[in-house]
């Protein structure tokens, strides 16, 4: 039996208010974010307006700025806030001992 | 004892503060029921080992900090076997030995051995004057390293490795707190706490790094200091390492018990083996595993209870810590990451050091965070725990226990009408609820209006809500809301925050977010890009620019386009390229598949659809062919635009190129509030279009008028004259005097338009043209934030020194392909 989390990297090599991305060969990419209070969430990389790359945009509090147009997203839910309207989805994911896990099933939809 | 012969026998390992603890709760229900041996391999009765760190600053002494002394053992018949650790468990014959080989049999077992210290392994952690922070001996060492004063470094900025280096100050070591992660205690403490906290202990003479990672502890036959991966060198005669706890199961591994990273236990304590408990630090619980008492109590209570009585089922603990640091109250509970549905509460009162942070979900506190003032933790913790709904005293929960639970004054603005006259409203200036009052009725309509006229909540702002109160009280509806503020963080505007970071001092954005009182906890992406900028213009040299505070753009030196890819514009000075130039351009839309390559309306080259991945790659090739990064993303020098000029053009006056490109060469790298863009054109015809630049030369006959506020984006805005000068030198410096003004007094994403606009143009002529001694000071400061600014960002990304990280995935999921036949 395969297991069902991927193991995508070390916490600490996501930076603070920060985020990387995990592409999914043949599919999406996957954005990891960190957030300054050290919380870690994954959503798919893909604003819910026009498409921009989330994990490219400002961290704060537990939302992120999309970096091509400004909407907020929340990390959480993945839900557009203010007057805005839309939602990515989001990623199981985990931490352990240092290492962040993702959902192995979840990632492997996008590949699809 | 007469039941001698019947009773289980109870053996115990581990004579720490589980151990012991479980046996005192199982001797209060139960004294008669078990015969108890306890093996520990500390050769000492139980102590409580949190006081160690009192311990070692010498606020305690051994005696005082033994919680069960030689008479406990023998009053309870227990045998204590110490200074003997259990080497094996054999669970067929239900025996334990130890390392002197003594053989007991057992009933029950109860596996207590808490945690090793983890020690990280670099060169020379073996080494003489190398400890841990975990048991008494530890402290001897430490102690007998400290008679000699000398300088101590701690490695690890969590909880025990302050309290050792404030241990060891006390002593008189000199110390050094290294830590890997940006915030100290970061596992308890937010960023805003965080700092807050290492500002404290800089205060108090401890030096403390962070993003300090361990490469060597260097020494020949004993310690002599630390060497940082950043090639750093701290000397040390003694090197604590506080980096951690590893629960210590190896033990029960070797026993077969079943382990993940503690020894699995159920809601009663026991393990995968009916006949073996564990308990206390060791254990792992619901996939849990805990480093403080409090939950290792209610574990002992749960044990005892199945033991004795009815089974009563632990079912996981929500925690709290304290710094034992005498001075500094630091407190936190719970879940103060914040999250879905998650809403931050954050009171900031500089002039007491105050930061409490509640963390409210669903009308129900899940965390909170407090420094400078923990009187209220345990109120916080108990709501908490209770999951109380705090709608009632959500407006009032911030200020504490006794302002919330006042009954009618719950609402803030009916606990400020309660207040008397005389209460002092502002701190900071001495204002009276009296004083605010009667300027309001002296027409004071505005919070702005209050600050003018009685200095309330004009210097760090912590009583604005205050004042605010007082305005809707006195005045109803008929409060004037005040100028727009930065963002819906703060209550401060741009320039009362730009002109605070000066006079204050302040050197971080956490600094800044706590001295003028942040709502939340760490900004915005509006506030946090200009707070990194003001700082970046303040302290030249001196500021670690925050990367993270930066937009995408700035982040990647180059221009995010809609599809995610990149487009990268070399600086071409002055418009003018080579042979060279164009070749490597060429080479690289050709090496990169780049599927365009334009001509801009700045007189450049840009080359588009490059991936994040490429970017290193493309400036490395750029780099050879001498070309640096043109900024063209950036809030900063972008083009300068020139003309043929006099070298070439049937009418030109003056060499417009060659002061463009002088300019461009002086002025690029500088951050600025926004973009700024500069023209030289040789003659009025004005060919580079100087006149809606934010600074443009049109060169005459006679010399050069300088043309400053123009814009050609989306309001047109057409020059003012500034001055006309008679030489190139001075047309510079002219330039770098209102660039630096520019820097300096125009609000985050304001261009020379609009700021020009606001401020008056005869403002700029009296600072610039009027007052020379002002203009050399303005250029002088500009030319000093110069030599900081001019690395080429390109370079340093693509020899790979710094963040290059960003352009590379965190890691790549590559789905197999099923197989035929195989199971999956
Ligand atoms: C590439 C270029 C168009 C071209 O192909 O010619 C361009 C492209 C962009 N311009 Fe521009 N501007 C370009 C010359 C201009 C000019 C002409 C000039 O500089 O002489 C103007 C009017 C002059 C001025 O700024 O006053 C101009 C006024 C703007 C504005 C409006 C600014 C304003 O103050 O109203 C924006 C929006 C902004 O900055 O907020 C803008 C923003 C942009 C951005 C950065 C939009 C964005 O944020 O992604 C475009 C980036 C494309 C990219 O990925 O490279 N661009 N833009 C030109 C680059 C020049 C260069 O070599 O660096
Ligand atoms: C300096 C310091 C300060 C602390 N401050 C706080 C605080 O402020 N608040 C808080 O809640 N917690 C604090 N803690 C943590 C707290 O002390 C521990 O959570 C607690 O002691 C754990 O209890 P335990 O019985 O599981 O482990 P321990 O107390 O470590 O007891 C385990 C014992 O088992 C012995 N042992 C191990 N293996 C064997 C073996 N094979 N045979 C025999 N004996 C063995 C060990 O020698 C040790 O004596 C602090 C810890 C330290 C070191
Ligand atoms: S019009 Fe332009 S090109 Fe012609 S002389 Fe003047 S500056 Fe030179
Ligand atoms: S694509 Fe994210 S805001 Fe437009």
């Amino acid at each position: 039996m395969m297991s069902e989390w991927l193991d995508v990297g070390a916490v600490a090599d996501v930076p603070l208010r920060g985020a990387r991305a995990v592409p999914i060969a043949g599919g999406e990419e996957i954005a990891v974010f960190r957030t300054g209070a050290g919380r870690v969430y994954a959503l798919v990389n893909r604003c819910p307006h026009k498409a921009g790359p989330l994990s490219q945009g400002i961290v704060h509090g537990d939302s992120v700025a999309c970096p091509l147009h400004n909407w907020v997203i929340s990390l959480a839910s993945g839900e557009a806030l203010g007057q805005d309207k839309g939602c990515t989805p989001t990623i199981p994911v985990e931490v352990r001992s240092g290492r962040i896990l993702i959902c192995r099933d979840a990632a492997l939809k996008l590949a699809a | 004892m007469t039941h001698h012969i019947q009773r289980e026998h109870l053996v115990v390992i581990g004579n720490g503060m589980a151990g012991c603890r479980a046996v005192e709760e199982i001797l209060a229900r139960d004294p008669n029921r078990y015969r108890v041996t306890i093996f520990g391999a500390e050769p000492r009765v139980n102590y409580n080992r949190i006081m160690l760190s009192p311990l070692l600053a010498g606020e305690k002494s051994f005696d005082e900090i033994v919680i069960n002394d030689a008479a406990w053992y023998a009053d309870n018949g227990i045998e204590l076997v110490s200074g003997d650790a259990v080497t094996a468990i054999d669970r067929a014959a239900r025996t334990v030995t130890a390392r002197s080989g003594k053989v007991v049999g057992y009933d029950r077992l109860l596996i207590a051995t808490g945690s090793d210290p983890f020690i990280i392994p670099v060169p020379g952690a073996s080494l003489p004057g190398v400890v841990s922070f975990r048991d008494l001996d530890d402290v001897d060492a430490m102690l007998r390293a400290a008679e000699g004063g000398g300088d101590a470094v701690v490695i690890g900025g969590g909880l025990l490795g302050l309290e050792a280096a404030h241990g060891l100050s006390l002593r008189g070591m000199k110390v050094t707190v290294l830590h890997i992660m940006p915030t100290l205690m970061e596992r308890q403490l937010d960023e805003a706490a965080g700092w807050l906290l290492k500002t404290a202990l800089e205060e108090r003479g401890q030096a403390v790094l962070i993003g300090a990672d361990t490469a060597e502890i260097m020494g020949d036959g004993k310690v002599e200091g630390v060497r940082l991966k950043d090639g750093r060198e701290i000397p040390a005669s003694l090197v604590v390492m506080a980096v951690g706890i590893r629960p210590n199961v190896a033990l029960a591994r070797e026993a077969g018990v079943a382990v993940n990273r503690g020894i699995v236990v159920d809601d009663n304590m026991v393990t995968s083996d009916p006949a073996i408990l564990a308990v206390g630090e060791c254990a792992e619980h619901r996939g849990m595993v805990y480093g403080l008492v409090a939950p290792i109590w209610e574990m002992c209570r749960a044990l005892a209870d199945a033991l004795t009585t009815l089974p009563s089922g632990y079912a996981g603990s929500v925690t709290s810590t304290k710094l034992k640091v005498a001075g500094l109250d630091v407190f936190s509970a719970g879940d103060f990451s914040g999250g879905e549905a998650c809403e931050d509460i954050v009171l900031r009162d500089a002039s007491r050091g105050v930061y409490k942070r509640v963390v409210v979900k669903e009308n129900r506190v899940v965390g909170a965070v407090l420094y400078g003032d923990t009187a209220d933790g345990g109120w916080y913790f108990d709501l908490l725990k209770r999951g109380e709904d705090v709608a009632p005293i959500r407006d009032a929960l911030i200020f504490g226990q006794a302002f919330a639970s006042g009954g009618g004054q719950a609402d803030p603005k009916a606990a400020v009408a309660a207040l008397s006259d005389d209460a002092e409203i502002c701190g900071c200036n001495g204002v009276s609820k009296g004083q605010v009052v009667s300027c309001i009725a002296k027409g004071a309509r505005s919070l702005d209006a209050v600050r003018a006229s009685c200095k309330a909540s004009a210097s760090c702002g912590s009583c604005t809500g205050l004042v605010e109160n007082l305005l809707a009280l006195t005045l109803g509806d008929d409060v004037q809301s005040g100028p727009k503020t930065m963002c819906s963080c703060t209550s401060f505007g741009h320039d009362d925050v730009r002109r605070e970071i000066v006079a204050q001092d302040m050197r971080s954005i956490p600094e800044v977010m706590q001295k003028l009182h942040w709502g939340t906890p760490d900004g915005c992406s509006s506030c946090r890009p200009a707070l990194n900028y003001y700082l970046l213009c303040a302290l030249p040299g001196e500021y670690a620019d925050d990367q993270q505070s930066r937009f995408v753009n700035e982040r990647m030196h180059a221009n995010i386009q809609k599809d995610g890819t990149y487009s990268v514009v070399p600086r071409m000075w002055g418009g003018i390229t080579t042979p060279q130039e164009l070749r490597a351009i060429a080479d690289v839309v050709e090496k990169y598949d780049a599927p365009m390559v334009k001509v801009t309306g700045g007189q450049r080259l840009d080359i588009f659809g490059i991936r994040k991945e490429d970017l290193p790659a493309v400036w490395a090739d750029l780099n050879a062919a001498g070309m640096v990064s043109g900024h063209a993303y950036g809030k900063a020098l972008r083009t300068v635009k020139t003309c043929v000029g006099s070298e070439w053009c049937r009418f030109g006056t003056q060499d417009s190129t060659g002061l463009g490109v002088k300019l461009e060469r002086g002025f690029w790298g500088s951050w600025m509030p926004h973009k700024f863009k500069m023209a030289v054109s040789g003659c009025p015809r004005n060919c580079a279009e100087a006149t809606i630049k934010d600074f443009g030369v049109v060169c005459v006959d006679s010399g050069y008028e300088l043309h400053v506020g123009g814009n050609g984006g989306i309001h047109v805005r057409v020059t003012d004259l500034l001055v006309k000068v008679a030489t190139e030198a001075e047309a510079i410096h002219y330039a770098a005097a209102f660039v630096q003004l520019y820097r300096e007094e125009a609000r985050y994403l304001e261009r020379t338009a609009p700021w020009i606009e606001r401020v008056g143009l005869q403002h700029v002529k009296d600072r610039i043209v009027a007052d020379e001694a002002d203009r050399d000071e303005l250029a002088a400061r500009f030319w000093f934030s110069q030599q900081f600014m001019q690395d080429d960002p390109w370079a340093e990304r693509a020899a790979g020194r710094q963040r290059d990280y960003l352009h590379r995935p965190l890691a790549e999921v590559r789905p197999l392909k099923q197989l035929e036949g195989a199971e999956a």
